[in-house]
């Protein structure tokens, strides 16, 4: 039924390696993941001052976006077509347990912003003048059957050229991102954009490119 | 596409227990704002909206939490009087919060288990199994959109023929965690919020859950219908809104467009409201951009607060009454023209024939929703 809808690139971030489209194109198995995440900041050279101050889950999600978008055209769409479809199981959780304990000090601005789960989904479009539909799922595990529904249905009516969907969850050093770019046209090396895909990707299986 | 009827609905709030008795307080003009002074708040006395903490003791809460109780009443009595089933395969739940059980952080032990009892998706499975919903619940956080997204994305599923029915629930409850962080921002009120005034000073917060339930099922025909809806992101700031409204606009000329609706048919706007300097001045822009200025507009703010997760239900839910009733509410805490862009903002309870409402919100990160509804 959506057999035009394709994944045109993904990209996984999980213990300590970033993959984009299966391949490792990082490393840095020894550091915990602040420390993780500046040093993939600093080796992709990446210059964009408002990382710093983001919060662990925004710096992951916005360092797979870096990735997932790198060498797409994604850039040809008008800022309206492109949207995010995102999901986690502790939403802000970690930055949550941060700003509570400044609370019985002096309650921090800079900590509060940060819990909520979108305000990744925001840091992203901002860096990207996304300007089209966004939403933020909370599911105790990734559900690639709702994702594929609800980004098709957004796809093929319309609402959307371009969508940026996936998980992206952080627990203390315990993490992981995996982010699909979902276009309706078709591209060289592109892969149906299917349940049986998103699952096989996700949970690093092979994939069914036919 | 099948068109998205609302069967039944429900307000569980400071100001009643029932839809009907909410709107009677409110067209009153009562208002669920009181000063409070609760160590357990905040030090200094606060205006909130807030349950008397004994309300809720019919359900079991060693096992459920007072979020989760929000959840449970609101869903209880409307969803057995709609005679829609919970079992049935093709009825979901869908709950909107924005930090559900997140003041679990201040009252239980740091223990490994806290992280998965606090967790949404473990407050919407526990609703659910009470009720026995079949299918997995679906989970909406998106800050202050989330009431508008649930209901959007219940009208979706059920126009994609994968629910026939969609029980929507939203609820949140005012702790420390969230006051103090709204002050935090200097963004709360020392006064019960003044949408859209000159002298408004900021939000107040307000807890409430709200319920409205969704279905395709055409012996609903002669039901209010859910028309359509829209999102958008300012990409602009994570916690200020937008400067032109422009991105709000686009959302509500998106919406029209997928209802099939122009400007001139809209007969009521409820806005978000929320009595901040910036959300305000900039949906009044974005209200003026899509050609709205002269509809008649309210803030249900002054009567709940902002109830963050609950809002677009709420507000929603009250609209949908004024619609079934001809009566425009006034925009309590209103007196004065506070935005540069004036806007239509309504002062006392008028009796007009009303046909069709725009619902919007607006939140942090930059999120940006619509909805309109109609006879």
């Amino acid at each position: 039924m959506y057999l035009n809808n394709n994944i045109i690139a993904y990209c996984t971030i999980v213990k300590n390696v970033v993959y984009k489209n299966e391949v490792p194109v990082f490393e840095n198995r020894d550091a915990d993941l602040p420390a993780f995440l500046l040093s993939a900041y600093q080796h992709f050279e990446l210059s964009y001052p408002k990382f710093y101050k983001m919060d662990k889950l925004s710096k992951l999600g916005w360092l797979a976006s870096e990735m997932l978008l790198k060498d797409t055209a994604i850039k040809d769409y008008q800022p309206e077509e492109v949207g995010l479809i995102l999901s986690n199981a502790n939403a802000s959780l970690d930055s949550d347990q941060k700003y509570i304990k400044s609370v019985s000090d002096i309650p921090s601005p800079a900590l509060f912003v940060y819990t909520l789960p979108n305000i990744m989904t925001g840091e992203i479009c901002i860096r990207n003048n996304f300007k089209g539909e966004d939403a933020f799922f909370i599911f105790e595990k990734f559900d690639a059957g709702f994702i594929e529904g609800y980004v098709n249905n957004l796809l093929d009516n319309n609402v959307l050229r371009a969508c940026i969907c996936g998980w992206v969850d952080v627990w203390g050093d315990d993490y992981k991102a995996v982010l699909f770019l979902v276009e309706k046209g078709k591209e060289e090396n592109s892969i149906p954009f299917s349940k049986k895909n998103l699952d096989s990707i996700f949970d690093d299986l092979i994939i069914d490119k036919v | 596409m099948p068109a998205v009827y609302v069967v039944a609905d429900n307000i569980y709030s400071p100001l009643g227990a029932t839809t009907a008795q909410n709107f009677e307080q409110v067209k009153q003009g009562i208002s669920g704002i009181k000063k409070h002074h609760n160590l357990a708040l905040a030090d200094e006395p606060v205006y909130v909206s807030l349950f008397n903490s004994n309300e809720i003791s019919n359900h079991n809460s060693f096992k459920y939490s007072f979020f989760e109780r929000l959840l449970i009443v609101s869903v209880e009595d409307v969803l057995s009087e709609s005679g829609i089933s919970a079992t049935d395969t093709k009825t979901l739940l869908i709950v909107s919060s924005t930090k559900g059980n997140i003041s679990m952080l201040e009252t239980n032990a740091d223990d490994p288990d806290l992280k998965d009892r606090i967790a949404l998706h473990t407050s919407a499975r526990m609703v659910a199994g009470y009720f026995g919903f079949v299918n997995k619940p679906l989970v909406v956080s998106n800050a202050c959109i989330s009431g508008i997204m649930a209901i959007l994305t219940g009208a979706r599923l059920i126009q994609s023929g994968q629910y026939e029915n969609v029980v929507v629930v939203g609820a949140d409850v005012i702790s420390k965690f969230v006051l103090s962080g709204f002050q935090s921002f200097q963004a709360i009120s020392a006064e019960p919020c003044k949408p859209f005034d000159e002298n408004r000073r900021g939000i107040t917060l307000g807890e409430a859950a709200a319920t409205m339930i969704l279905s395709s099922n055409p012996k609903y025909a002669d039901r209010i219908k859910v028309l359509g809806g829209a999102v958008s992101n300012d990409a602009n700031h994570i916690s200020a809104p937008s400067r032109t409204g422009a991105e709000l606009a686009h959302a509500i000329e998106r919406t029209l467009s997928i209802a099939g609706l122009l400007p001139d048919d809209i007969d009521l706007i409820s806005a978000h409201g929320t009595a901040t300097s910036y959300n305000d001045e900039m949906e009044a822009k974005a209200i003026a951009l899509a050609g709205l200025d002269k509809v008649p507009t309210n803030s249900l703010k002054g009567y709940y607060g902002h109830t963050l997760g609950a809002a677009g239900l709420i507000e929603t839910i009250i609209s949908m009454q004024s619609l079934k009733q001809n009566l425009i509410l006034p925009t309590l805490g209103f007196e004065t023209m506070g935005v540069s862009n004036p806007i239509n903002v309504c002062t006392t309870l008028t009796s007009k024939r009303l046909k069709t409402c725009l619902k919007t919100a607006s939140g942090f990160g930059g999120c940006n929703a619509a909805i309109v509804f109609s006879k």
